[in-house]
């Protein structure tokens, strides 16, 4: 039996001199609360995490976004529906759709951001039990081949932490015969859903593979101790990921 | 901009100074604004006149209960004389500010406290408990802090009771809804269901926040000229309750709308502002803040100016308004939330409106510090306030209150469980323990709390090294050094109810020894005091004999309070809640790493019971499902609390345990469940040979709440090492059981063995059962 | 099937939060003629048969008492719609 970890012991210095070189974008948006934790798990990862603000005009040069939780304006009106006419995001709309095909991840409300600005099908409504529902919750990798799960098996069972509201994804039967069928299905729920999602779907990607979203906050488990219990660490994978792809390793 | 516009002229009758000095004998609705007769002469002592309508509106929400403490002041004096130099040496700011701040070393400072919301909540449980954090979050940013985490201590009636489901999930979704937006992590609490808080629920919140020294800030307007600005919300009529009150200030042609008499909260306003706030204190750009609570600007206007050079002119048409229709005394009495008034420097001006536009937060400047040490504020440009601040702020009434102990305490405390009819077929049997047991851990307040802390965020921020169901919440503070702090909150009623002077000191007890449980030292305490009429002679003693046993107790821990908060009148016509201070220690690590959790992970590490068990089950959760309440409560031994603090602690830092759990509220029989469920980890437990040392049954030692008592698990390498530790400190201390992982059950060795499903299905069971 | 509409709205005197970000969002988006916008809650209630006044009776009380929170919210209208 090993000794239970200590926190913060388990993080690796990066080996990659290259990897500081990857910028990562991180937008905040007023009522944004997970982007501290989102540039936390980038620097984790070895990368250069950039702050971007939601009334910024140009992108910064960065190799890839993300768009983190949080209760962007509150969740008012629908959650995402009032972020998703930032101006930055109709640069980061662009770019996404671009030949250069700017690798975009968006977690829980970054999801629903990007679900309201159309770069994923689908949306979100409130969790089937009508609570805000925060727990450790295992997901299974279901596309490994995206942008954000290369780094990961396919198949594997991966604990992160879930934590929101409107967390329901729904969509009609033909988008999500779509999605199953073009293997953009990126993460299913084991064991529980927690919140009545059609088909078990926690995250789903784009086409291209380039953008993908999640209700759960892979952010949140990059860190011995400051995690799930006795896991921790299963959510760096997206971060390696993206690495991965932006250095042409995968 | 947004919302409605003002319009720029209104036609109120506006009674000015002058207008008052030229007619004293205008009757004002004093007492319909809660004044008393003596208050009221007061006013008009201190004013040399009769008051204008705006100057009674500050001096009544002012000279309440709530803002001046008027009851309990001359009690709470304790708190400031009974400090040793030794206790002052942390303490950065003390009582009398916002929240108190402390050292946490390394150029860090801590600032935390609790505070009640507890009408609103009865009223309108999901706004009254949401705009309870947010008031007590806005107090914390006010120390110039970036709020770091909040808990929750709640106290329902009867959980069978029908208001109980309405008041319960209200105020948890409000929490929830409120506290999650905020992206602050809720990393603990109470839950308590009585019957005696059916009409009065308790809902408390606290908040602890971080900063660098440097970054203190204090509720103070100096430097004539400077800037007075209100940003933040619109101002509504928001708190004022119900009719307008200030019938003088009546308008002349349209009737004023009605007055909400509930707060609405806004979380997203307040994330922007906590937000905005912080960019303030980066660029030095405010030189004194303070957040609008209770008696809004009446509040922050005279607060500001008294604790600065003593002068403030403001004009009060510049306020922006939600409600066009605000008469100026409705203004001063507003609680609108999420609002902050600050002090800006000439030169800041233009740098503080960049932040305002940045976050597209609406301000307006008001006036400026003036050294002529009166506040005046103007309507129009005629003057409707002139008053010295300090008579409003800080010269309010003082009461010395009657008090005596109450007749029927000396029955109370000979009514005592052991041999009571209420005691009749206690547990014997192996049988009979078991669904002792199974009862106590199902019971509402002994039951899992899942179904409400799955509700709060407990990860957001990244530095959330512990949460509810540990013993404490730990939250990192310096990610390089791994610098923490750690927070509990603890009250028992039914303690207080039967010794008022222990039971407060009892709270204290349990709240510093679940802080060392953690690993942290404890540093620093804030209290919330939620009691009944402080009319009532026998409350008054309550109050009284509680300030008193807690004070005293501080000195003997050595470890100060730094703020806190009085709630009276928590009462449903003559009867009163028990008497409830709730009391939160903060503690700090060096390094969070050394954290201790409340459960069992490993197998084959050794299971110590620290202290010692006698009889005590008066004021017990077992006598309480069995109905009785009545005896003494547990003995208070602070000495052997700090001697034991010291072992847990020591035994954190040098690696010697993995685990620890106080044993408080349902003894040994609950501290072995949730150590087991904690991580789903069994153990082996063998109880005789404690029992024997301690000459009581089994029974007692399983649900006896003697203080001073722990369970820890010691890796097999660290056993030796540990003894020595306790036997050098002559602590009480038994090897009663190990660690068995692959058993799944807690086994009680010659009693029984319950499968973690079984305990986990009584232990989860409950709330869902009544709440869905 | 006939409904009942009832439309609930938060009191004029209360805050309300989500009216204040959208109209704020408004005029990013070139909408500048709404300086103020409230939200509310619609509610259907589907009817088996024949609205009654019974019935009618029945939605309205149903709406005081648990559609609207009589301490925050309006029941601002009540009306049968027939399709």
């Amino acid at each position: 039996m090993t000794e239970t970890p200590l926190i913060g012991g388990a993080v690796q210095a990066p080996v990659d001199t290259r990897l500081a070189g990857a910028r990562i974008g991180v937008v905040t948006f007023p009522g944004t609360l997970d982007d501290r934790d989102a540039s936390r798990a980038v620097r984790l990862s070895g990368a250069t995490a950039v702050d971007l603000w939601h009334a910024d005009t140009v992108l910064a040069d960065v190799d890839a976004v993300i768009i983190p939780g949080g209760f962007s304006y509150g969740d008012y009106l629908r959650a995402g529906a009032i972020s998703r006419f930032a101006p930055l995001m109709a640069k980061i709309i662009d770019a996404a759709n671009s030949d250069a095909k700017l690798p975009v991840l968006g977690i829980c409300n970054g999801f629903q951001i990007l679900t309201e600005a159309h770069l994923l099908p689908g949306s979100m409504i409130k969790n089937d039990h009508l609570k805000f529902l925060c727990r450790d919750q295992v997901l299974r990798v279901e596309n490994n081949t995206t942008a954000w799960t290369n780094a990961y098996a396919a198949g594997q069972d991966i604990t992160v932490v879930l934590k929101n509201q409107d967390g329901q994804y729904i969509a009609d039967e033909k988008t999500l015969d779509a999605l199953e069928a073009e293997g953009r299905v990126a993460f299913r729920y084991v064991g529980h859903n927690p919140n009545g999602s059609r088909r078990d779907i926690a995250g789903i990607s784009n086409a291209a593979g380039n953008v993908v979203g999640l209700m759960p906050h892979p952010e949140h488990a990059v860190e011995t101790g400051y995690g799930p219990a006795h896991t921790g660490t299963d959510g760096l994978g997206f971060f390696n990921s993206v690495l991965n792809t932006l250095l042409g390793d995968k | 901009m947004s919302e409605i516009s003002t319009e720029s002229t209104k036609k109120f009758n506006i009674d000015t100074v002058e207008n008052a000095a030229a007619t004293p004998g205008v009757e004002l609705p004093w007492a319909e604004l809660g004044l008393k007769q003596n208050e009221f002469d007061d006013v008009v002592k201190v004013l040399g006149r009769r008051p204008t309508a705006a100057e009674l509106a500050m001096y009544s929400v002012m000279w309440s209960e709530h803002c001046s403490y008027k009851s309990s002041k001359n009690h709470l004096s304790q708190f400031g004389k009974k400090v040793t130099e030794e206790m002052k040496k942390d303490m950065l700011v003390g009582i009398g500010e916002n929240a108190g701040v402390t050292n946490l070393g390394d150029g860090w400072a801590v600032t935390f406290k609790i505070e009640s919301h507890n009408s609103p909540s009865m009223i309108e449980p999901y706004q009254g408990a949401a705009t309870g954090i947010g008031g007590i979050v806005r107090d914390i940013i006010s120390m110039g802090a970036r709020p770091v985490a909040v808990m929750d201590p709640l106290r329902f009636g009867a959980i069978d009771h029908p208001d109980t489901a309405r008041v319960m999930h209200g105020a948890v979704a409000g929490i929830g809804g409120y506290g999650n937006s905020l992206g602050l992590p809720n990393i603990g609490g109470e839950m308590v269901f009585d019957a005696v808080y059916q009409g009065n629920p308790l809902v408390n919140a606290l908040a602890v926040g971080v900063m660098r020294h440097e970054d203190i800030r204090l509720a103070n307007a100096s430097g004539k000229g400077n800037k007075v600005v209100l940003f933040g919300a619109r101002t509504g009529g928001d708190g004022i309750g119900g009719a307008s009150i200030l019938s003088s200030e009546s308008f002349d042609d349209t009737k004023p709308s009605k007055r909400p008499a509930v707060q609405v909260g806004d979380p997203f306003a307040e994330k922007v502002l906590i937000e905005c706030c912080l960019e303030l204190f980066k660029g030095s750009l405010v030189e004194g803040i303070q957040d609008l609570g209770a008696a809004g600007i009446s509040c922050a206007t005279s607060e500001l100016a008294s604790n600065g050079d003593g002068g403030m002119e403001v004009e009060l048409t510049s306020v922006l308004l939600r409600d066009p229709s605000l008469t100026p005394g409705e203004i001063l009495m507003s609680e609108s939330q999420e609002r902050m008034m600050a002090v800006v420097s000439p030169a800041n001006v233009a740098a503080f409106e960049a932040v305002m536009d940045k976050w597209a937060v609406e301000y307006s400047w008001l006036g400026e510090v003036t050294d002529t040490g009166r506040l005046i504020i103007k309507w129009d440009g005629a003057v409707i306030v002139d008053v010295d601040p300090r008579t409003v702020a800080h010269d309010g009434p003082v009461y010395d209150r009657p008090y005596a102990r109450p007749d029927w305490q000396d029955a109370l405390q000979a009514d005592v469980f052991n041999g009571s009819t209420a005691d009749a077929g206690r547990p014997t049997t192996v049988d009979e323990l078991k669904a002792a047991v199974l009862e106590l851990i199902a019971s509402p307040n002994m039951c899992s709390k899942d179904w409400i802390t799955n509700q709060y965020d407990r990860y957001v921020g990244g530095n959330t090294a512990m949460a509810f169901p540990d013993d404490a919440g730990v939250i990192r503070v310096d990610e390089e050094t791994g610098l923490g702090v750690a927070l509990a909150t603890d009250a028992n009623g039914r303690y207080t109810f039967l010794d008022p002077y222990h039971g407060a000191q009892l709270a204290l007890a349990e709240a510093y020894r679940n802080v060392a449980t953690s690993g942290a030292i404890p540093m620093a305490v804030s209290d919330c005091l939620n009691f009944g009429s402080p009319e009532d002679p026998d409350v008054m003693w309550q109050l009284a004999e509680a300030i008193r046993g807690l004070s005293d107790a501080c000195m003997v821990l050595g470890i100060p309070v730094t703020g806190g908060n009085v709630s009276l009148y928590n009462q449903t016509g003559s009867t009163p809640i028990h008497p409830t201070p709730v009391v939160a220690v903060l503690g700090k690590f060096d390094d969070v790493a050394r954290r201790t959790p409340s459960g069992w992970a490993e197998d084959g590490q050794a299971i110590y019971l620290l202290g010692t068990t006698a009889d005590d089950m008066d004021g017990s959760e077992w006598a309480n499902l069995r109905g009785h309440l009545g005896g003494l409560p547990p003995a208070v031994d602070l000495e052997r609390e700090r001697e034991l603090g010291q072992i847990l602690i020591n035994a954190s830092r040098d690696g010697m345990i993995d685990s620890a759990h106080d044993l408080s509220e349902g003894g040994l029989a609950a501290a072995l469940v949730e150590s087991a469920l904690r991580f789903n980890t069994g153990a082996r437990v063998a109880l005789d040979e404690v029992a024997a040392r301690d000459g009581v049954d089994t029974f007692t030692l399983l649900f006896s709440e003697t203080q001073g008592r722990a369970i820890v698990a010691v890796p097999r390498s660290e056993e030796v090492r540990f003894n020595d530790m306790c036997t050098a400190r002559r602590f009480p201390v038994s090897r009663i059981g190990v660690v068995d992982a692959a058993g799944g059950a807690l086994d009680l060795q010659g009693l029984f063995s319950a499968p973690l499903e079984e305990l986990r299905e009584a232990h989860e069971g409950t709330l869902p059962k009544y709440f869905g | 099937m006939p409904r009942i509409v009832v439309d609930v709205m938060l009191k004029p005197e209360i805050l309300d939060p989500q009216g204040k970000a959208i109209v704020g969002a408004l005029p990013r988006l070139g909408f500048t003629a709404f300086p103020s916008v409230r939200q509310g809650k619609r509610f259907e209630l589907f009817v088996d048969g024949e609205v009654t006044e019974e019935i009618l009776a029945q939605a309205r009380e149903a709406a005081e008492t648990m559609l609207s929170n009589p301490v925050i919210e309006d029941v601002v209208n009540i009306e049968v719609v027939a399709d």
